[in-house]
């Protein structure tokens, strides 16, 4: 590949990232790569500085502690999906970070990366807004949190800084729920043309609660809260998650993406197929 | 006895250097001096040239020079195109290497920069400024043949570069007395060939003697030698051209290009090496690419499904310039094959070739042949399905028997040899297609959507006879060439004419060899890839590599073999009627241990101490072999899918091949060019298509948007035989590089079709992505 020039810093730790920042303004944060080194290949990301933090050695790891289950933001994709600690909290995060694109992209691209890129058709923002998952950041003006669900604000957009840097993300721990994340690929890039997060709680072979959020074919995640009450207190069956999951169409909004693969009529006419196969499997889970 | 190699599954000695990274690929090498070339391309898929300021980019650093048109136009001959298809009103439009006041295609080269980086070559791309005027494209070539389409060329009338007629039989009385018609409109559509290692060039010019040497990644050295002796002007005797590791081509390697000769132009300017090599994008844009056809069929036959008459019409889209050998693709090896392995009495087929404002097109995997298999194919399932008779039924009906020793068609070929009924049953019996027609027949009734789909074909192979060549327009000839050497240790260097890349011929050659003339597979090394140390031959394509080139090594074997005897019977004092080989030694009949091994011979032939009279020094044979015929492999295959009505995903559930290429070298080997095959025609029926906007630009620019294969997507591809010996084939072989793309892409067609039948859908165009086979659904189920 053949990119613009740039000039390339490496970081040693937050504070320094962010101290970079600051000196090399419209820089852009290296972490795996994935998402940002294919903008440098066809030039159509020109910066005049990568900062480099995916060496930052306490920025990566998955742990439970305190109730939450935390997770580094550099993170490689292959790591959340092989977590036991994961599978065990957040199934649905280790069924979406198992399907991002393939083997080389899962071992070299992180979860940080992922979600402050914010594609659109990225499979994790969608499963952080289901689990209702909290983003650490840092930056010049100190730390904080954001929930996953004030974090993706649209299309490439999030609620991070230009000197912000996600540091991990946070989930409830030990909740009694199932969770699962249901995905239509593209066959190509492998994105999500529609990826859809479902959380039940489940009482007997009832549902006690739902959360669900659908992504890929809204410019960012939406939780599909017409679904989650339609579907709160109905039996745990196939008939009643397909009826519930035609409720989608209420929540997606008006702004639905299509491409050449699959138009915009068809996205929409598989949002309800597809939010009641996650209903289907986090079923699974949420009996046992 | 020693072991047969002839038939042994022995490992690849390929791989070790192709796994481990240590194989050295064109853009590997690195000379003293060298420098880097980087094309501009246009944006515009038409448009007229104006004013073309280099001046910034000159002095960008490191930037050693900028040409554009004007400047390479003295130094740079137009494109040759080298399948001049006869009787075809055949349109060669110019192709110049560096376009001038006209860009044809998004890619087509404008400027070409070298510098002493590629960076700052890439830099100062950037900087060249252009001014381009929009005309209107046209790239599907139903359109571009119609009435007031954009002229592409302006002295070629409506587009058409070619229109070519091929008929046999009595087609009119076949379709006036037919019980059954059935029709179709079949898009053929792009593809992208892909090979793993994009195209790369490096030359070297020495100013003072006038030698060139060019590395580029080409199938075929020797035509590129000859290609570029008439571009660049460099003489034969002074070019030499090497194909280094060459990380696959699919036919996209075959055709040379306007970027290897740029490359050469640099190099003779400058006097320093300069290296070329394409990105994926520009791969993408402008490394030629296969299919393009829009196709009407009509099939005529009787009620009891006997097959009667064909009848077709084909627009071949050829892009915008003609492409080495690209006329010859969608005429002669596509509509000669249209009688199949049917033997389909009357045949008539017109082919317009169309000028697109695309890419190129040119063979790829198949070339042709997949088009042609396809139609009959089809037609043959919708045959099944108007008259209610099962699809393998109406196959067994229509096949030709069993034959070894020549069949000829209306279309003017004499297929070689074949037993079609037998490949097509031991196809049925091995997937038990009885219990899978019963278990799709429950699985509907739960309103699960199994399709099964057969595939029965036969391919030509093995190209062919030079005087044949002559006839169809291509300006070459087909033989292959093979040098035998034996050293006075006994190994052997084997040099060919044909120029393997992926095929695994260093394993496979060396085989041949070994049982021939009696030593050791590991005894024998085989070179490939160099115009001045291997002989004279065509490239490697359309199956032909061990079709021909392996029937001239074992030719040149044989020589080396009898002179071993003539030298032996001298030793052991012996008349050399008395001699045998056997075991792999040279003995006396009746007496064993009075045996010389190869070892022994080749060292007396190299010293000379004592040799028979008349008898030359050395041990050493070659052969120019031009085959009598075409081969003609065939085979039947088998795809089972499943269609998910709810969203219209295909999964694919099972692939079953059954190919005949006559006696196996390496069944190992054979196997996994089934495997890679079969893929191929898979992705076409399934995921890849180049598409074009209507302005012409490549919406499918990358492999995010264009989709291949996946191994995830994929079954066991369970891959079984049958042989039937060539009869004209030294060693019986036929080839078996293509088989599985231009027998899968059909099955898998007619698998999903099959699967929608109850919902009464017909017709999807390829690929059968989602979207397609669930708006066909809707429409098909509309008001059920």
């Amino acid at each position: 590949m053949y990119p613009a020039d740039f000039a390339y810093y490496r970081a040693s730790s937050v504070q320094d990232a962010g101290r970079l920042m600051n000196e090399h303004p419209g820089a852009k944060f290296l972490a795996g790569g994935h998402s940002l080194i294919p903008l440098l290949k066809l030039r159509l990301a020109v910066p005049p500085a990568l900062i480099d933090i995916g060496r930052i050695v306490d920025l990566s790891g998955v742990t439970v502690a305190n109730g939450r289950l935390r997770i580094g933001a550099l993170t490689p994709h292959a790591e959340v999906a092989a977590s036991s600690d994961v599978a065990t909290h957040a199934a649905a995060l280790a069924d979406a970070a198992g399907q991002i694109g393939d083997p080389a992209v899962r071992n070299r691209g992180t979860v940080g990366g992922n979600i402050a890129h914010a594609d659109p058709a990225s499979d994790l923002p969608a499963v952080l807004c289901a689990l209702d998952a909290s983003i650490g950041i840092v930056g010049a003006s100190g730390d904080r949190t954001v929930p996953a669900s004030e974090f993706f604000l649209g299309m490439m957009t999030t609620a991070l800084g230009e000197d912000e840097i996600v540091t991990h993300v946070e989930i409830a721990a030990g909740q009694q729920h199932g969770s699962a994340y249901a995905k239509f690929p593209h066959p190509a890039s492998r994105y999500a043309v529609i990826g859809v997060a479902a959380v039940i709680a489940a009482d007997g072979d009832a549902c006690r609660s739902a959360a669900v959020a659908v992504g890929g074919l809204v410019p960012a995640p939406v939780r599909a809260s017409n679904v989650e009450q339609a579907v709160s207190g109905e039996a745990l069956t196939d008939a009643s998650f397909a009826k519930a999951a035609q409720r989608v169409g209420e929540d997606l909004g008006d702004e639905i993406l299509g491409d050449l693969f699959a138009s915009v009529e068809y996205r929409r006419a598989m949002a309800p197929v597809y939010v009641a196969r996650s209903l289907s499997a986090a079923a699974a889970r949420a009996r046992k | 006895m020693a072991t047969r190699l002839f038939g042994s599954g022995i490992r690849r000695r390929e791989d070790p250097r192709l796994i481990t990274g240590s194989a050295t690929y064109t853009d590997d090498l690195t000379l003293p001096g060298m420098v880097h070339a980087a094309m501009l391309r246009s944006p515009h898929a038409h448009a007229t040239v104006g004013t073309i300021d280099i001046s910034r980019a000159q002095a960008s650093p490191g930037v050693l020079a900028v040409y554009t048109g004007k400047d390479t136009s003295d130094g740079l001959q137009p494109m040759p195109c080298a399948w001049l298809v006869p009787d075809a009103d055949l349109k060669v439009a110019t192709y110049p290497c560096i376009a001038t006041d006209t860009v044809r295609y998004v890619g087509d080269i404008v400027a070409v920069v070298v510098a002493e980086d590629p960076y700052q070559a890439y830099d100062a791309l950037d900087l060249i400024d252009v001014e381009y005027t929009a005309l209107p494209a046209v790239t599907n070539p139903a359109e571009a043949a119609g009435d007031g389409a954009p002229q592409v060329h302006a002295d070629v009338d409506k587009n058409q570069a070619f229109h070519w007629a091929v008929s046999g039989g009595d087609v009119d009385a076949a379709f006036k007395d037919a019980e059954v018609v059935v029709k179709e409109r079949i898009i053929q559509q792009r593809l992208i060939p892909n090979a793993m290692e994009p195209r790369a060039a490096l030359a070297e010019y020495d100013q003072a003697s006038g030698d060139l040497t060019l590395w580029n990644t080409t199938q075929n050295p020797h035509i590129l030698r000859f290609l570029n002796s008439v571009v660049t002007g460099v003489p034969e005797d002074r070019a030499r051209i090497i194909a280094p590791e060459v990380g696959g081509g699919f036919g996209s390697k075959i055709p040379a290009y306007p970027g290897e000769f740029i490359t050469v132009f640099c190099a003779k300017q400058l006097g320093r090496p300069v290296k070329w090599n394409e990105t994926r994008s520009e791969n993408y844009q402008a490394t030629t690419h296969g299919r393009d056809h829009v196709q009407e069929i009509e099939l005529a036959a009787k009620k009891d499904g006997t097959i009667t008459g064909l009848r077709c019409t084909v627009w071949a889209g050829m892009g915008a310039y003609l492409s080495t050998a690209a006329p010859g693709i969608p005429t002669i090896l596509h509509g000669l094959m249209l009688p199949a392995c049917y033997g389909i009495p009357a045949i008539k087929e017109d082919v317009y070739g169309v000028y697109t404002n695309t890419t190129p097109v040119e063979a790829y995997r198949g070339a042709g042949r997949p088009e042609a298999t396809f139609m009959v194919e089809r037609m043959v399932d919708r045959l099944a399905g108007e008259i209610g008779m099962d699809p393998a039924d109406v196959r067994k009906k229509n096949l030709i028997p069993a034959f070894d020793d020549g069949h000829d068609t209306v279309t003017g070929l004499t297929y070689d040899s074949g037993d079609y009924p037998t490949a097509l049953d031991k196809l049925l019996s091995h997937a038990d297609y009885a219990r899978l027609r019963a278990e799709q027949a429950t699985a509907r009734k739960s309103g699960r959507y199994i399709g099964l789909g057969l595939s029965t074909y036969v391919e030509m192979c093995g190209l062919g006879p030079s005087q044949v060549a002559g006839a169809i327009g291509f300006q070459g000839g087909l033989w292959e060439s093979a040098i035998v050497r034996v050293h006075p240790t006994g190994k052997v260097h084997v040099f060919i004419g044909t120029s393997p890349h992926g095929q695994g011929e260093e394993t496979t050659f060396a085989q041949i060899v070994a049982d021939e003339i009696g030593v050791g597979a590991d005894d024998v090394k085989v070179i490939h890839g160099d115009t001045d140390t291997t002989p004279m031959g065509w490239g490697t394509y359309g199956s032909r590599t061990t079709a021909v080139g392996g029937a001239a090594l074992a030719k040149a074997a044989r020589k080396v073999r009898d002179k071993a005897k003539v030298i032996a019977a001298h030793l052991l004092e012996a008349a050399v009627e008395d001699m045998e080989f056997a075991d792999g030694k040279y003995s006396v009949k009746g007496s064993p241990d009075k045996a010389k091994s190869l070892a022994e011979v080749a060292l007396m032939a190299n010293v000379a101490w004592n040799m028979p009279a008349n008898v030359e020094a050395g041990l050493e044979a070659s052969t120019f072999y031009d085959p009598p015929n075409f081969t003609f492999p065939f085979g039947a295959h088998l795809a089972v899918v499943e269609v998910d009505k709810a969203t219209g995903q295909v999964d694919l559930k099972r692939y079953v091949a059954i190919d005949d290429c006559g006696p196996q070298i390496n069944p190992v080997i054979v196997e996994g060019q089934v495997h890679g095959g079969v893929v191929q025609g898979i992705g076409q029926a399934l995921w890849e298509q180049a598409v074009y906007d209507d302005s012409g630009q490549l919406v499918t620019g990358s492999m995010l948007d264009y989709a291949l294969p996946r191994a995830g997507r994929l079954p066991e591809i369970e891959v079984l035989s049958t042989v039937t010996p060539s009869p004209h084939h030294p060693l019986g072989v036929k080839g078996i590089g293509e088989a599985g793309t231009i027998a899968s892409t059909v099955a898998v067609y007619n698998a999903v079709m099959d699967a929608l039948g109850p919902l009464g859908v017909e017709t999807i165009d390829m690929p059968f992505t989602p979207e397609r086979v669930w708006r066909a659904i809707q429409q098909a189920t509309k008001g059920h």
